[in-house]
């Protein structure tokens, strides 16, 4: 059930699935490895899983304590970074026959709830619930610098493309863009309309859940829930604010044409500028896909269970999503052969 | 139409004392509870005695129902067990959620009843059943645990309400929870400051009130002359009791407490109120309830609990501390429960739903043993495996723990009531 894509060949109404696999636990979060041979998920059960595309052969990862959300690959492809809830960072070998952490990192203080490697392979950076950004040394994983300056959990880190800056987006949609030479904050973007404090359950709900520079870094899009009503059932719909990214301010608020209760869990922009995001929710789960300057979607394509995560795959054709039935399913988005 | 009211019996005197309201809507609640407060024989001998040591109940009210998963009965590594670790506590052997690290070190004060399972999954149902120890019924009302505290452990004579409930947005006004026992028992709910209507209006001074008073009595003792009757009485005595409350409003003023104690308590809301509730308790209110709210986490119950638990953590540990501290620890049973628990089934929003199949409550304090952890459910906490309770065995355990009879009944206008449901009993093992 694997198709061979063709990177020319991209058309998201095409969407269609090529593989799925079923695992004992359900998935949480999913990265295509750079050389595109794996999918590693992260399941409830602590574990992560290596799965083979090609043959959907799954090998675990087995290390953490807690539920594991964030995972990074240095740009060289050998290695595997994971965050997990546990506050821990854990180094692996990709390919290794059976994986084991090859170094453990206390972290953060509660939640890593982001990791991500710098272009240039030179920083890794993660964030998490003691409302702190921090780079590392992505080679032997000694600390580089602490960013202060977030006053809630921080939901996602970026680097930009440039190797220069990074982002990091938080709770209360609070984006910071800082100068990774100096560890000073440069500015700050409102993705405020991810957040809201339901007055009635005294609670926050919201979040940068999905973070991601279009290729030619002249957008950043953060994606989330918003136009809560009722926090603790879950009642909002998903979300994505585009910022123009040199001059700072709002480009555009991307939402679904239908009442889809639930949040975007990611973002990605394919090669052509279209913006993806995988929300999940009351209504399943959606690949929601938008041209950059419409508010509504161009194609809103269903999946059969509710989406945690997706990721895409180098090849800029292929999907893979995680799923409560504790399925990974692959897509592919050229026209079937 | 006129009473008999010449006998002057201690039982009148003692019935138109507990028959005052407080002092918002004193007229009118005192005036709707004539009918309806109880005259109980055992009831009434014991209470001097209970008086006497001036016990208390505290109940911490964690609204919408608070995942015993994510508190009191962590699962880790199980199917059901989410996120969480589970952390050592100062008891040896017992461990909770990692989200109450302040707790866990005051547990060796504490105990853990694991294996509740009230068959309740409706949230006033639950909130019924938790608070009154009974099902509702539709023929039958009972009165809260709050109730039932008030009028058995207040002083006869106190001026102050027996029963406040402290929570966001109370106004001073009364609730309608104590059933037969009639209005003066009704918790009067308080949202950060004193009751409403306990300050002299401005344009008035205390010269100007003390005239009024004294025409007022003057007016009610020719009155009282020729045509006294309970509800005169009862009327004379509401302005008594409005007075000395008035004079002693300071009793609900939290900024009379250290700026330390604000600090250390938390800044917010919860914290505050839990301060207020420690000032109410060491004041000799009899019963307490502090609502944290909210728990009903059917969406994303994990960040949720992070956020709720990290506020009720630290406060409701301090709380303990200076309750300890304070030598008020052995004479105030403390209660922390909700309507219900959160399923063990993660749903596919990250949620947890109700769920009283398999439960937990916290308590410690006056008659409950320290340190114990009563019953327990299966490995991932779909069921109870050991000794399962329900309301009603945890309704009998808090009136046995102040030092009532739970096996005595209520007078309520001739009908002879069970103070705690007939068919359970209490968790003897959990009395200290």
């Amino acid at each position: 059930m694997n198709d061979k894509p063709e990177a020319a060949k991209v058309d998201p109404k095409q969407i269609h699935p090529v593989g799925e696999w079923k695992y004992t636990s359900p998935l949480l979060s999913c990265r295509f490895d750079p050389s595109g041979q794996h999918a590693f998920c992260t399941a409830q059960d602590n574990t992560i899983q290596r799965w083979n595309i090609a043959n959907g052969q799954a090998t675990p990862l087995a290390g953490h304590d807690s539920w594991v959300r964030a995972l990074a690959f240095h740009p060289s492809g050998s290695h595997l970074i994971s965050g997990g809830y546990d506050g821990n960072l854990l180094w692996w070998e990709v390919s290794a026959e059976k994986p084991e952490p090859l170094r453990t990192v206390a972290a953060h203080d509660g939640w890593v709830r982001a990791v991500a490697a710098s272009a240039d392979g030179k920083l890794l950076a993660s964030c998490g619930n003691d409302q702190l950004v921090k780079l590392w040394n992505p080679d032997d994983g000694t600390p580089v610098d602490v960013l202060e300056g977030h006053a809630n959990h921080v939901y996602n880190v970026a680097f930009h493309p440039d190797g220069k800056r990074l982002v990091s987006g938080d709770l209360k949609g609070e984006v910071r863009e800082w100068d990774l030479a100096t560890g000073e904050q440069l500015r700050t973007l409102d993705a405020s309309a991810l957040w809201k404090y339901d007055k009635g359950f005294r609670a926050d709900i919201g979040g940068v859940r999905g973070i991601a520079f279009s290729a030619d870094a002249s957008l950043l899009a953060c994606g989330g829930i918003s136009e809560v009503t009722n926090a603790f059932a879950g009642i909002g719909y998903p979300k994505v604010v585009t910022f123009d990214y040199e001059a700072g301010t709002l480009k555009k608020t991307h939402t679904a044409s239908k009442k889809l209760r639930g949040a975007v869990w990611n973002v990605r922009y394919l090669a052509d500028g279209t913006l993806v995001a995988g929300d999940g929710g009351h209504e399943g789960g959606h690949f929601l896909f938008w041209n950059a300057h419409d508010e509504k979607e161009f194609f809103d394509f269903k999946m059969p269970r509710t989406c945690y995560d997706f990721d895409l795959h180098p090849d800029g054709v292929r999907l893979v999503s995680t799923h409560d039935d504790n399925m990974l399913r692959l897509w592919s988005m050229a026209p079937k052969a | 139409m006129k009473c008999h009211y010449a006998c002057r019996s201690a039982e009148h005197l003692m019935e138109r004392r507990k028959f005052l309201g407080t002092v918002a809507g004193i007229a009118g609640a005192g005036m709707a509870g004539a009918g309806t407060v109880g005259m109980p024989g055992v009831v009434q001998a014991a209470m001097p005695e209970l008086a006497a040591k001036q016990k208390h109940i505290l109940i911490v009210w964690l609204a919408g129902g608070l995942s015993q998963l994510e508190s009191w009965d962590p699962k880790p590594k199980t199917d059901t067990g989410g996120p969480f670790r589970a952390i050592p506590t100062s008891v040896p052997g017992t461990h909770i959620s990692e989200l109450l690290p302040y707790t866990a070190k005051q547990m060796h004060h504490l105990s853990i009843v694991r294996s509740i399972d009230t068959k309740e999954n409706d949230h006033g149902k639950g909130a019924y059943c938790m608070k009154t120890g009974r099902r509702q019924e539709p023929v039958a009302d009972y009165p809260h645990l709050g109730a039932v505290g008030a009028k058995l452990l207040s002083p006869v004579d106190s001026p102050l309400p027996g029963h406040i409930h402290v929570q966001a947005g109370g106004s001073g006004g009364s609730r309608d929870d104590s059933a037969f026992l009639g209005p003066r028992y009704a918790s009067i709910s308080l949202g950060g400051g004193p009751p409403r209507n306990t300050a002299l209006p401005e344009h008035v001074t205390p010269e100007a009130d003390a005239r009024r008073h004294a025409f007022r009595m003057q007016a009610n003792d020719h009155f009282a002359r020729r045509r006294r009757s309970a509800q005169s009485d009862a009327f004379v005595s509401s302005f008594d009791q409005a007075r000395q409350l008035m004079e002693r409003r300071d009793v609900f003023d939290n900024t009379k407490e250290p700026q330390r104690d604000v600090e250390r308590y938390g800044s917010h809301e919860f914290g505050q109120n839990c301060l207020l509730a420690r000032r109410l308790i060491e004041q000799g209110i009899s019963c307490v309830q502090v609502t944290h709210t909210n728990y009903d986490t059917h969406h994303e119950n994990f960040d949720f609990h992070i956020e709720q638990l990290g506020e009720f953590d630290q406060t409701f540990a301090t709380l303990v501390a200076d309750l300890v501290d304070r030598g008020l620890w052995d004479s105030t049973l403390l209660v922390v429960m909700s309507e219900f628990g959160r399923t063990p089934k993660i749903n596919n929003r990250f949620g947890r739903d109700h769920w009283g199949r398999a439960w937990s409550v916290a308590l410690g304090g006056c008659g409950i043993q320290p340190s114990a952890v009563i019953g327990k459910t299966n490995d991932n906490g779909t069921e109870v495996a050991d000794r399962q309770v329900d309301h009603g065995h945890l309704f009998h355990t808090y009136l046995q723990a102040v030092g009532v009879d739970s096996t005595e009944k209520f007078d309520a206008g001739g009908r002879s009531i069970p103070m705690a449901d007939p068919a359970a009993e209490p968790i003897t093992e959990l009395l200290a």
